[in-house]
């Protein structure tokens, strides 16, 4: 690690007092408790508010599951009371956070079981699909912005930079359906829906590449309209990068052209691309909704969908705590990131 | 069977069941290819695997794979055996017997005796089941002098009873896994044990249902099946991809859009059937909320119904898969079905706008008479398309008509609990039997504030509760005819609920799957019969 670039961040793991001085460490510290902070009161605020979203539109689980039951209105009252429905919406609210305080989301009564257990069998679906799709977008759309940059203004450029304005302007869900009459009804080379091919008893490797199989089709839908993105940004933050004075410095030393540019400007103009990762992440469980429903992922987006349909409550609110919960450790994530990479982050 | 005589109905049906239970399950079938494995998406998933203790759709779609009935029903409803193999009913209609097949082995090797058959009906289809209080409320007990016995004691004769007695409305559950246990909370419900073809293999919650074939099946030979697996695709337009793509072999139940059901069955690869669905007929309709004082007004209600072109509706909103509506019963309810003095509403604008002149509505300023509230129910897609040409030939005869959309737990609270609207319109099951389906929409006694798809319309008419009541416990099959023959006159011309369209139902499968349909409930039953082709 040659660069020019201070590693303020190494200061936190306060081994040797040489070289870490304790009005160093502090700021740092400080830095990350604030943060922690900052995410318990988002998640304080995330419970609380969706919880008094799902209770104050009209019609509840009891009421969808009249309609379709054939329920008598005793048996209703009943069901009322057994979640307890029948109480005020403060009651309700109390009882939710003492559930949750044991990290437990209650029942889930469209499921038959707890919503726990439900969430958890959904949750590696949803991060398998998010984590494809994250790094596999990041590589292949700051490969297309490092190349564009390159050539800028030359014909690989524009080639490149009209290919991602058309994959940034066509909605996923377009996509998805193409890729589905293309893949799988014309060609018939992938399969459509689930995440395994259900019932076959696949085992070992036969298994992964089966399930590999099922994720091409969702991972590259999801994947496109963030390839464009990673791709713009990548082109412009480079461009940025070799103006400023420390590419002509690492130039005027001698450097070799390709010395600058993948090692010294490139790492520079990496940040914008890590702020989109953390945004890519929090959106990515939205555009799972849909992509997920499409796909028939049996993912967290696709329960999401389930629960809002059936207006299974417990269900619901574990989905959006988790969400949230997983984007504000990402974003957490990102923060410490940053402070790694980026000597500009302001401590205090 | 000689000319219709005096001998009821009931006798009839229980007669039937005194052919010897051999007939049951075809022989020749056996020289025939079985196994395979069928895959059928679905949606939306089931909360239990078990239709005892819910009426929802995707319950009664799995249920009888897993578990058995008395009785299974060959086209037009007519009886066979199943668990029961013999079946007798005395003359006054107040005591039903059945003997009971021996042999039977529930899945986990516990015999399956009357007591499983006492059990299930008074503790749990009695208690439980939607539609089970209704039909089984004059059961008083169930007899059980041997393990091969039952012998069903009745209040008061009890028609729909004898049509209700397959593995999808009424599926006998293990009573030695269920006595003395919260039956809603009972783990079996998510983990059958059955006398069923099928052995559940694996149940992903939400996500699919694998099956395999029950090699200790009471009935030899069955299932053909090696397989059944079950997604739940919650998009329609994957389901169809799938079909088409060759990565599912069928789809029941309507579970795609009309026109891709039309569609695929244009191809030679796949192959369309609109049998199997006797035991659940369903329709659109639209309930007039009498509780308004406009819609109070019958002429109102004939104006309105003149307005609207039902057959447009069946033929563009249905694509055609179905009926307009002519009556209060559906067209599939062979039995009592008739348009024969039953008032009909042509479309005719000019006659609405007369209609609603003579009324006492006259168009004011805009060219509107008055302002109604519309709630389409959103199960489907159907009921939200239909309402948006509802409002426009409505504008036509200067009704303004604002329609609400909403999501299903709303749409049942607006309409059954706090009844602020003035016409719903939704699709709903007309029931195996009218007793079980239509008569909650007509009886005055069914008119129950907080309880979904009961009387919305709030109509009062004795004449009709009369007919309905004498209709639920009549045993002269010919009078019975006559009692819903007056029934659908009076009640659609009151009009208090607008039939639109009689429902069909259609299985699209490729043509690799075999008997998939062989009698009255199709693939609603267990599928034992059906194969796949290599």
């Amino acid at each position: 690690m040659s660069e020019p670039v201070p590693l303020t961040g190494t200061g936190t793991t306060g081994r040797g007092p040489a070289k870490a001085p304790s009005r160093r460490l502090s700021p740092a510290l400080r830095y990350v408790l604030r943060r922690l902070l900052q995410a318990v009161l988002v998640m304080m605020l995330v419970m609380v508010g969706s919880f008094l979203l799902v209770k104050l539109a009209p019609g509840d689980m009891v009421d969808a599951m009249a309609g379709t039951r054939d329920l008598t209105a005793d048996q209703i009252a009943g069901l009322r009371e057994r979640y307890g429905l029948d109480q005020s919406v403060f009651v309700q609210l109390l009882r939710y956070m003492a559930l949750l305080a044991t990290f437990d989301f209650g029942y889930s009564p469209i499921n038959a079981a707890p919503a726990m257990d439900v969430i958890l069998a959904r949750l590696p679906v949803t991060a398998i699909l998010v984590v494809c799709s994250v790094s596999l977008s990041m590589v292949i759309g700051t490969l297309f912005g490092i190349l564009a940059s390159r050539f800028a203004g030359k014909a690989v450029d524009l080639g490149i930079s009209m290919f991602m304005l058309l994959l940034y302007a066509t909605p996923s869900f377009i996509i998805a359906i193409l890729l589905i009459l293309v893949f799988a009804v014309k060609l018939r080379w992938l399969p459509i829906a689930g995440f395994e091919s259900v019932g076959m008893g696949y085992t070992g490797l036969t298994y992964l590449k089966d399930v590999a199989a099922h994720l091409i089709l969702p991972v590259t839908a999801l994947c496109t309209f963030y390839i464009a993105i990673y791709g713009r940004i990548g082109r412009a933050s480079m461009l940025e990068v070799l103006k400023l004075d420390f590419v002509r410095t690492a130039r005027g030393k001698g450097l070799t052209e390709g010395r600058v540019f993948y090692v010294h400007a490139l790492r520079n103009a990496l940040l914008p691309l890590v702020t989109m990762a953390g945004l890519q992440v929090s959106s990515l469980f939205g555009g799972a909704v849909l992509i997920e429903t499409i796909f028939g992922l049996p993912g967290m987006g696709r329960t999401a969908f389930d629960a809002v349909f059936q207006r299974d409550t417990n269900l619901l609110l574990g989905v959006v705590f988790i969400s949230s919960l997983a984007v504000v450790i990402v974003n957490f994530v990102i923060d410490m990131l940053y402070m790694v990479l980026d000597p500009r982050v302001n401590l205090k | 069977m000689t000319t219709m005589n005096r001998r009821s109905f009931l006798s009839t049906l229980a007669a039937a069941g005194v052919v010897p239970a051999v007939m049951a399950g075809s022989r020749r079938a056996l020289a025939q290819t079985s196994g395979g494995v069928l895959r059928t998406p679905a949606w939306p998933a089931p909360t239990f695997l078990n239709s005892a203790v819910s009426t929802g759709g995707p319950e009664s779609f799995l249920s009888p794979k897993f578990y058995d009935g008395l009785l299974g029903y060959e086209y037009g409803m007519v009886p066979k055996a199943s668990l029961a193999t013999e079946w007798s009913m005395s003359d006054d209609g107040l005591t039903v017997e059945f003997k009971l097949r021996d042999g039977v082995k529930w899945h986990d090797g516990e015999a399956f005796t009357a007591r499983d058959v006492a059990f299930t009906f008074m503790e749990v289809l009695k208690v439980h089941h939607g539609r089970g209080r209704t039909t089984f409320a004059a059961l008083e007990s169930v007899e059980t002098p041997d393990d091969l016995t039952a012998i069903f004691h009745l209040s008061r004769p009890t028609p729909a009873l004898m049509r209700a007695l397959d593995s999808r409305e009424s599926p006998i559950l293990p009573a030695h896994l269920y006595e003395g246990t919260d039956i809603m909370a009972n783990p079996v419900n998510t983990a059958p044990v059955g006398t069923g073809p099928f052995l559940l293999e694996n149940y992903e919650i939400g996500a699919n249902v694998v099956m395999v074939k029950n090699p200790d099946y009471w009935d030899e030979g069955f299932p053909r099946l090696d397989r059944l697996v079950i997604q739940y695709i919650a998009d329609p337009a994957t389901r169809v991809a799938m079909l088409e793509s060759g990565q599912a072999d069928a789809i029941f139940l309507n579970q795609i859009p009309a026109q891709e059901i039309l569609r695929l069955a244009e191809l030679p690869e796949f192959e369309m059937t609109t049998d199997g669905f006797e035991a659940m007929p369903s329709a659109q309709q639209m309930d007039f909320n009498l509780d308004n004082e406009i819609l109070a007004n019958k002429t109102v209600r004939h104006a309105i119904a003149h307005a609207i072109d039902v057959n447009w509706i069946t033929q563009n909103v249905w694509y055609g898969m179905g009926q307009p509506g002519r009556s209060p019963l559906h067209f599939d309810q062979r039995a009592y079905f008739t348009t024969e003095g039953v008032p009909s509403y042509p479309y005719d604008p000019a006659r609405a706008n007369e209609l609603l002149d003579e009324a006492g509505y006259p168009r004011g300023a805009g060219g509107m008479r008055f302002a109604l509230t519309l709630d389409p129910s959103p199960w489907g897609t159907e009921s939200i398309t239909a309402a948006s040409y509802i409002k426009e030939v409505l504008r036509q005869v200067g009704i303004d008509v604002t329609i609400r959309t909403q999501d299903f737990a709303v749409f049942v609270q607006t309409v059954y609990t706090d009844r602020t609207h003035d016409l719903a319109l939704y699709t709903a099951s007309m029931g195996v039997d009218p007793t079980i389906g239509v008569h909650r929409f007509y009886n005055s006694a069914s008119f129950l504030p907080g309880t979904g798809f009961s009387n919305g319309a709030h109509y009062v008419n004795p004449e009709v509760d009369a007919l309905l009541n004498a209709a639920s416990i009549e045993t002269d099959e010919a009078a019975r005819v006559q009692e819903y023959a007056d029934f659908q006159r009076l009640a659609y011309e009151d009009l208090p609920v607008l039939k639109v369209t009689d429902i069909s139902m259609a299985t699209i499968a490729n043509v690799r799957v075999k008997d998939h349909t062989v009698d009255a409930l199709g693939a609603l039953g267990s599928l034992k019969q059906c194969w796949i082709e290599e």
